[in-house]
């Protein structure tokens, strides 16, 4: 290939130019390799220095037909020169492996966009897969785009065909990384980082890494020599604080904190868990980190799964169970054994779009009733929600602190979108990370195993294994101290009110939420969980124009933090941003009779910034 | 602080170690607390609650059975636990002055199963009934068998719901009248022995509750086993289903309806010891053995708890009354690795080969780079 690899002699003139973000949408079939090629963009975007944020967008169907509609995958990226939150609102860039690709994408780039076509993948065939009646290659309806007609599929096996011993079909799995590279030429990226993961990851199919090696450089040369662009494109790096970093995912975050917070505590990490979507990555992630001493279990189904984590509670070990909503629905019944036993289960719901089987593979935060009442009795439980992918890291060592503190279930609400996004994340220096202290009692002198700490009402972790302190737990009723069964009337009031109590009393442990702009004014944008991008981002546009806009995002939805009310207070307006129908602000208005307006989206995407900036503008 | 949840690592059994007591003492011994075992006595096992099932419940025989083999099994009463599902029977942990969890319906098994994985150090056994077990908690009964977590599991079967007053149950049979089957159940019931072969159980008993010897010491195997104990305890409930198994266990028929299965020895039943069962082709027959028909002993099957094909003890569980001798004791009893076991030994293999996980290098991981 070194022939290839020569810089030509005469170059052809190319303007450079520099942007300040850029948001590319890679979208083609689900067997294209398009959540690969937007990964790999993604790090060696965060390698050289850009802010990242993305948006992986995959279909339920592991394998549509291929060039059918619903077999389109997409992954959105954006990458900038400063700070950014969201994978951006609009792409700028479509890269379009086929028909169906262009077809489900279109609608969503911006005006005058840029379209980078396969157009070999523009038949007769295709196209009537995609629905298109005619070809928008020669129909004109592409005429208000700049778009790039590259035949990817062509140019791909005429490089390889020559160079390696493949099957065509083989080869033309390469042309990803063809496509791949004409997007770093195209945005003045390194081959480096990703030649390397292709060593690594065809370590043992030497014929297929050269292929994709040879299929990246290709594709960068081709960019380079043909005519085709007469432009390239830089975006310096952003300045974020100094540190190290690493590109994370909600998941990746998720499962290293809880690993974390097991080694702080000084115990097992029993995971618990059913395959399910989107939450399977953490067990994936735990399930090889066993050189931590991090025992997962693959239940028979979610009730398992989450009862035999209340087991590994009961043996003073960190049991958590992870799933998404509808594994939650199933679970529900244990949690409530858990708070009536006054266990420290922890659990990880991933919420997706629902009800039922929903929107598998789609992000939504339509469980947050369903984490703080849906169970039988009066059953409450702690209620926490990371806002970004890294902080997914931070609450899950909270998520720990917290139960064991107070002996009672907590439920992490992450989702898709935080789930399966990614973003740079200044790594944390170990020796800051929190204390998690565990008092497991071991004298059997009076001892009562439902006795309680006068400060956090929390009772006593006694566990199988402590001489003289054998006890009997269970979910009937039981009298306070004493632990007994007891169905004495006086007693199950005076229980209720105190497991309700416990939970309260973690507002006095939590920090107070943060008001991002002035403390009073016209809006406050309220929201929780994976808005905080949008919002936040939507939020700055606003202030930049002069608007009395706030925001504040909420990581703990139950309790509140205890300033919140004082906090509503000082607005004229609270909006709320939500992926569901209203949930968070019906909880608003039911606690603080603040006339909080929902703002919903229910479509199984994040919100745009310009979305929330348009509904805060209907209030200004 | 450590009450023992972390030693769990250096605990290590040997997998294939017999299911003999000798070598399940030996396992115990191994683990890193080994404080010396005064010698306990059954009423160290008794918790002192007040016993709340009917009186004549078949429970208390079962009870006072476990808590009489306890002390024999060397086990520190602070590394027993107790788990059951809801039921009459899942009220047994409460009895019990060691630790005990009282779950929710049907689902004792996948508790046990998060208690035994998260620290292989205690003895845990599972008390359940024939609607818990086999209705409720079905999924869960098959799998914590096929895992083959060193756990005993005792089911207390009265072919009847008795907490919430006499619906019929999964194991009752086709026709019984009961409450929410007034015209006869149409459900065809299913047999707790063959739900456990098929589901790879390493060992599988039976017993009866008015037979305290026998009983006794089938708990006692059952203990002793090393891998998932199944022992179906027939339990008469005296309130909704009283007498369902007293037509072949009553003392005065028993001998002649009942096949008392014992490992090595032909299989030969009767108050005078002249009948047994022989095989005819693929199927078992009743033979008198006499002069007439020329059978001895040594025609019959013989018993053989240890064979790795469970076909034969999948025949025996099959056999009933009135055909057949109603047959108890140990039908299956194998040697395999648990599922505890082989958890930890993955965990030691990955500390080997990777070394303590340590978490500034894991998050320190992939694609890093630097700022400023």
């Amino acid at each position: 290939m070194s022939t290839v690899t020569e810089t030509p002699e005469e170059r052809r003139e190319i303007i450079v130019e520099e942007l300040e973000a850029v948001t590319i949408r890679f979208a083609g079939d689900s067997g294209d390799g398009m959540q690969l090629t937007g990964s790999q963009f993604t790090n060696t975007s965060a390698i050289i220095g850009n802010d990242i944020s993305t948006l992986p967008d995959f279909p339920a169907e592991i394998r549509a037909p291929a060039g059918s509609l619903p077999g389109v995958s997409g992954f959105q990226l954006n990458f900038s020169s400063h700070d950014i939150r969201t994978p951006g609102d609009v792409p700028n860039v479509l890269v379009a492996m086929n028909p169906a690709a262009l077809k489900v994408n279109l609608p969503d780039l911006e005006e005058g966009g840029t379209i980078i076509i396969n157009t070999d993948e523009f038949n007769a065939g295709n196209l009537e897969k995609a629905a298109y009646t005619s070809n928008p290659l020669e129909d004109g309806s592409l005429g208000a785009y700049r778009v790039h007609r590259l035949p990817i599929t062509t140019l791909n096996v005429n490089a390889l065909k020559q160079e390696v011993k493949l099957s065509r079909k083989e080869m033309d799995r390469c042309k990803n990384f063809f496509a791949l590279g004409v997007l770093y030429w195209l945005y003045d990226r390194p081959l480096a980082p990703t030649r390397e993961w292709i060593k690594a990851k065809f370590a043992k199919n030497e014929e297929v890494a050269r292929a994709n090696e040879i299929a990246l450089q290709t594709g960068y040369n081709f960019a380079d020599t043909a005519e085709v662009f007469t432009t390239h494109y830089t975006v310096k790096k952003a300045d974020l604080p100094p540190g190290k970093y690493r590109r994370i995912t909600g998941n990746e975050a998720t499962a290293m904190g809880f690993i974390a917070a097991a080694q702080l505590a000084g115990r097992t990490l029993f995971y618990g868990s059913y395959p399910i979507t989107p939450a399977s990555d953490i067990l994936h992630e735990l399930s090889r980190r066993k050189n931590f001493g991090v025992k997962t279990f693959q239940a028979e189904d979610e009730i398992a799964a989450v009862c035999a984590a209340i087991g590994a509670c009961f043996t003073g070990n960190i049991g958590l169970t992870g799933t998404s909503g509808p594994g939650v629905a199933l679970k529900q019944e244990a949690v409530g054994l858990a708070v009536m036993t006054e266990l420290p289960l922890i659990l990880i719901n991933v919420q997706r779009g629902g009800p039922s089987t929903g929107l598998p593979t789609k992000t939504e935060q339509a469980d947050l009733f369903q984490a703080v009442w849906g169970r039988n009795g009066e059953c409450p439980v702690i209620v926490i929600a990371p806002s970004t992918p890294s902080d997914c890291f931070s609450m899950a060592i909270e998520a720990v602190r917290l139960a064991f503190k107070y002996m009672t279930p907590v439920f992490y609400l992450s989702d898709g979108y935080l789930a399966n996004g990614a973003e740079p994340w200044r790594i944390p220096d170990v020796n800051a990370l929190p204390e998690i202290k565990i008092n497991f009692v071991t004298d059997p002198t009076n001892f009562l195993p439902y006795a309680r700490d006068e400060r956090t009402l929390a009772r006593p972790f006694a566990v199988p294994g402590t001489p003289g302190l054998e006890h009997r737990i269970g979910g009937i009723e039981k009298q306070n101290l004493t632990g007994n069964v007891s169905y004495d009337p006086e007693n199950h009031e005076m229980m209720v009110k105190l497991r309700q109590e416990k939970v309260d009393r973690v507002a006095q442990d939590i920090p107070d939420i943060e008001v991002y702009g002035d403390e009073t004014g016209k809006v406050l944008v309220l929201g929780w969980g994976s808005t905080y991008g949008a919002i936040t981002s939507a939020v700055e546009n606003l202030r930049r124009e002069g608007h009395a806009v706030s925001g504040a995002h909420l990581r703990y939805l139950n309790p509140f933090p205890k300033n919140l009310g004082e906090v509503l207070k000082g607005f004229e307006r609270v909006i709320v941003p939500e992926m569901n129908l209203g949930q968070l602000s019906t909880m608003i208005r039911a606690k603080f009779l603040v006339d909080a307006v929902p703002f919903s989206k229910v479509k199984g995407r994040p919100f745009q910034i310009r979305e929330i900036v348009r509904k805060v503008e209907e209030y200004l | 602080m450590n009450t023992n949840g972390n030693e769990t690592i250096e605990h290590k059994d040997n997998a294939e170690a017999a299911a003999s007591p000798e070598a399940y003492a030996g396992s115990m011994a191994a683990g890193e607390v080994a404080p010396p075992v005064a010698k306990l006595t059954k009423q160290d096992f008794v918790s002192g609650q007040e016993v709340r099932w009917c009186p004549g419940c078949g429970d208390y025989s079962i009870l006072n059975n476990v808590q009489k083999v306890m002390p024999e099994l060397g086990i520190p009463r602070e590394k027993i636990v107790f788990v059951s599902g809801i039921g009459c029977s899942s009220r047994f942990p409460y009895y019990m002055n060691t630790y005990g969890f009282h779950t929710i319906h049907g689902r004792a098994p996948a508790l046990a199963t998060g208690i035994k994985a998260s620290n292989p150090d205690l003895s845990v056994w599972v008390i359940t009934g024939d609607g818990d077990a086999l209705s409720i908690g079905g999924n869960h009964f098959m799998h914590v068998i096929r895992r083959n977590l060193d756990i005993n599991y005792i089911l207390f079967n009265n072919r009847i719901y008795g907490l919430t007053k006499g619906q019929y149950s999964p194991t009752s049979e086709v026709g019984k009248r009961t409450k929410s089957s007034p015209s006869g159940a149409i459900d065809y019931p299913l047999n707790p022995l063959s739900v456990a072969i098929a589901s790879e159980a390493t060992f599988v008993a039976r017993s009866v509750d008015i037979d305290v010897k026998h009983l006794g010491q089938t708990i006692s195997a059952a203990a002793h086993h090393k891998g998932v104990s199944f022992v179906e305890v027939y339990q008469n409930c005296n309130i909704f289903n009283d007498g369902a198994f007293e037509s072949f266990t009553e003392r005065a028929v028993r001998s002649d309806k009942m096949i008392y299965l014992e490992h090595g020895q032909p299989l030969v039943f009767g108050k005078e010891r002249n009948k047994g069962i022989k095989m005819n082709g693929a199927r078992p027959e009743v033979v008198e053995l006499n002069s007439e028909t020329g059978l001895t002993a040594d025609d019959l099957l013989v018993h053989n708890i240890h064979e790795p094909d469970p076909s034969v003890a999948f025949m025996l569980a099959r056999m009933q009354q009135p055909d057949f001798p109603q047959p108890v004791g140990i039908f299956r009893q194998i040697a395999r690795a648990t599922y505890e076991d082989l958890l930890v030994a993955q965990i030691e293999e990955a500390v080997a080969k990777q070394g303590h996980g340590r978490i500034e290098k894991l998050i320190n991981s992939g694609d890093v780079w630097t700022v400023g």
